[in-house]
């Protein structure tokens, strides 16, 4: 079903017995790539917030808040 | 110091418009190439015939470890630049590459221990490339520490760029570290002087991929710079004007930054 390496899916699951070892490498990259990506939306959220603030009371108020 | 393009873009709020129109655009080529990387990577290329699947790992885990090298060159080239001509900018795209380039680092270190154990024996090692890998991981974070403990960003900028340009000699040591020990790592899978050790697919395959994560590196550091710019500008006129916003009723307090690119004139 899937190309010419693999003849089914769990064939491809198993990855010839080094499932552990592929799914492993493959799964953590792929969850750290998304981490970041959910870190960098947060920090842009917390920063637009911090922005926000400053226009609105000036500058002295924030200054012990800035990250 | 107007006139010169160059110096239009080192400024943080033409950069900030700039890099904004441009990350929609890497991410969406680190998403094609990464798409097309791994359909080589598991559909195309061969099953080895003395490593079985698990070299498949080799997939990410080289790509991974080209871009945390070259990701560590590049903010030691910024960390440079910015302590040359004392330009912000620089020193912001230095801090935006060291968490991307950190996490490249960890994930070369734990493909290659997952790579290990099945063809080693052994997750880990204390040979000369595993090792100085494992120190261009501390460096990163030591970068990190060094500018997230000090509170002065003036100062933080100029000690992360000493650690930075201290920390390049490991580059050479981990890219040489095959050929100058004798390790259990293997030698260099692609080199400029001699033809790939390896089927044409599978250097296909870890090509696109290393393309992917450089796309997806770029598109990582813009994001952050743009949340650097922010947080550090965010006294400045024109974060005010460009989020249309009134500037704060308080016109007598100093605002940083304003109408400069260069630090200190």
């Amino acid at each position: 079903m899937v190309g010419m390496n693999w003849h089914s899916l769990s064939e491809f699951i198993h990855m010839g017995g080094y499932a552990l070892y592929v799914w492993g490498s493959f799964g953590v990259t792929a969850l750290l790539i998304a981490g970041e990506i959910l870190l960098l939306g947060a920090r842009r959220k917390k920063a637009l917030t911090l922005v926000r603030r400053t226009i609105k009371f000036g500058k002295a108020e924030n200054d012990e808040d800035a990250a | 110091m107007s006139g010169f393009n160059l110096y239009k873009y080192s400024s943080p709020a033409t950069f900030y418009v700039l890099a904004g129109r441009l990350i929609p655009w890497f991410y969406a080529a680190a998403a094609l190439l990464g798409a097309a990387g791994l359909y080589v990577s598991f559909f195309l290329a061969p099953t080895d015939f003395q490593q079985g699947e698990a070299y498949r790992i080799i997939f990410i885990h080289v790509p991974a470890a080209w871009m945390s090298m070259f990701i560590y060159l590049a903010m030691a080239g910024w960390a440079a630049l910015g302590l040359a001509f004392n330009t912000r900018l620089s020193f912001m795209m230095a801090s935006a590459l060291a968490p991307t380039g950190a996490m490249l680092t960890f994930v070369s270190l734990w493909t290659g221990a997952l790579w290990g154990k099945p063809t080693w024996g052994a997750w880990w090692v204390w040979d000369a490339r595993l090792t100085s890998e494992l120190i261009l991981f501390f460096l990163y974070l030591g970068f990190m520490a060094l500018q997230a403990a000090i509170d002065d960003p003036r100062r933080a900028d100029r000690a992360g760029a000493l650690i930075a340009l201290v920390g390049v000699v490991n580059v050479p040591i981990i890219y040489f570290s095959v050929k100058w020990w004798n390790t259990l790592h293997q030698g260099a899978s692609v080199s400029l002087n001699t033809a790939p050790s390896m089927a044409a697919v599978m250097l296909a395959g870890m090509l696109v991929m290393a393309l992917a994560v450089w796309m997806y590196a770029i598109a990582a550091a813009l994001s952050r710079v743009r949340c650097i710019i922010l947080e550090r500008e965010r006294n400045s006129q024109w974060v005010a004007q460009m989020l249309g916003a009134e500037p704060h009723p308080h016109p007598n307090l100093p605002l940083e930054g304003e109408g400069t690119n260069v630090e200190g004139i």
